[in-house]
């Protein structure tokens, strides 16, 4: 667990050097995907892996958006390191390798559920983004750039 | 053509200017397509005109003044991911409108962004694609005795498709040929007893490659109703993925 805690950190934020993040956000980076990949593991224990990854990407972008606001600075530069782990690479290389395999039924299973997960990342990330802007409604707050 | 702008000493053409190049900086550094519409629109409405209206795919960029205006367009060829550039863009266009900055300073500004390189050096990106590598395939239950391999193979990986897009124009050959360098070296560890599950090192190493960014940049525009330019990056991401595929698929079946 502490493996995956720290691994999952520098994965996070050395992702974030490969898209030239500005080096004072690289620290905010990991912590996002750290955070995000906690709760993906935790999840996934108890329940499915698409609700895992869905309830794990909006946590992700709660914390962005907070990142986003208190350092200004875009919240797609703390969000794409959170989200990265997140994406089901894993699961497109088992549906290609049983493409090749000439497995086709198992194949595109594990494309569809890997299309599922994207779709779950997708919607957490638009669901964290509206719960932002209620927030921010809420209080009142002007909108910044 | 008569100056309407209420800041006298700068004309229509340094405006529309000095928005087109704050565009053109966010969309080639990989911004999404709402957030370059959203700045251009502000810095206009900043400097006088709060019509402004823009269109922005991930190629082209579309860009008027006002209704009466002609539109001027600007013509995007080449995009990577620098979020250094889109972070500091951003800082520049929040000054202007809050006024800290003038005109002329925002341009002056911009050309130095977009002058600027990347924020880190070819080899510091190398080390941290290796280190990326090693990380995830112990993220996704690899062992540690398959961190190792998946290090060298993973900064290998991201080195080749680094270097051969400098040589080849064309980004999913390069993509291709780099993700058929990590299967054939993922497997010959496995069988020279380096690493020992070479699904793991091969997911491990190829996630540096994977259309992250761009696959969350095509569902965002996609929401936000830029519907042509989700639909576009998608289709590029989709490209990429595809291509990552069938260079481990084609080590797979020769295997």
């Amino acid at each position: 667990m502490i493996l995956q805690l720290i691994t999952s950190f520098i994965a996070a934020s050395t992702f974030c050097i490969l898209f030239n993040a500005p080096v004072r956000a690289l620290l905010q980076c990991g912590f996002a995907g750290m955070i995000g990949w906690m709760l993906y593991l935790l999840l996934d224990y108890s329940s499915d892996t698409v609700v895992a990854t869905f309830g794990a990407t909006v946590v992700i972008g709660l914390i962005s958006q907070f990142f986003a606001r208190s350092f200004k600075m875009p919240v797609i530069i703390f969000s794409v390191g959170g989200i990265i782990p997140l994406v089901p690479g894993g699961l497109a290389y088992d549906a290609m390798r049983r493409f090749v395999e000439n497995d086709n039924n198992l194949g595109i299973q594990y494309g569809v559920q890997a299309l599922l997960l994207s779709g779950a990342i997708a919607a957490g990330l638009v669901l964290s983004e509206v719960l932002g802007q209620m927030f921010l409604r809420i209080k009142k707050l002007p909108k910044q750039p | 053509m008569d100056s309407t702008s209420t800041n006298s000493n700068t004309s229509i053409h340094d405006i529309v200017d000095l928005c087109l190049l704050a565009g053109k900086i966010m969309l080639q550094s990989g911004a999404e397509t709402y957030r370059v519409e959203d700045t251009m629109s502000r810095m206009a409405a900043a400097l006088g005109f709060p019509g402004a209206h823009s269109y922005v795919t991930p190629t082209v960029i579309m860009f008027t003044t006002s209704r009466t205006e002609p539109v001027k367009l600007f013509r995007i060829a080449e995009r990577t991911t620098d979020l250094q550039k889109v972070s500091e863009v951003n800082d520049i266009s929040r000054r202007l409108t809050e006024r800290q900055l003038t005109a002329a300073e925002a341009r002056e500004r911009l050309g130095i962004v977009d002058d600027a390189a990347h924020a880190y050096p070819v080899w510091v990106q190398i080390a941290a694609a290796a280190l990326t590598g090693a990380c995830f395939t112990v993220m996704f239950k690899g062992s540690l005795q398959d961190a190792l391999p998946s290090l060298l193979i993973s900064g290998t990986g991201f080195a080749a498709a680094t270097y051969l897009h400098r040589l080849v124009q064309f980004r999913f050959f390069a993509e291709f040929i780099a993700s058929f360098i990590i299967g054939l070296l993922a497997f010959f560890s496995v069988k020279l007893g380096v690493g020992r599950e070479m699904d793991k090192i091969i997911i491990g190493c190829v996630m540096p490659l994977v259309p992250g960014l761009l696959i969350t940049n095509a569902v965002r525009d996609l929401m936000a109703g830029h519907l042509v330019s989700g639909i576009s990056k998608g289709a590029d991401a989709f490209l990429t993925a595809f291509a990552i595929g069938t260079g481990i698929g084609l080590v797979l079946s020769i295997f």
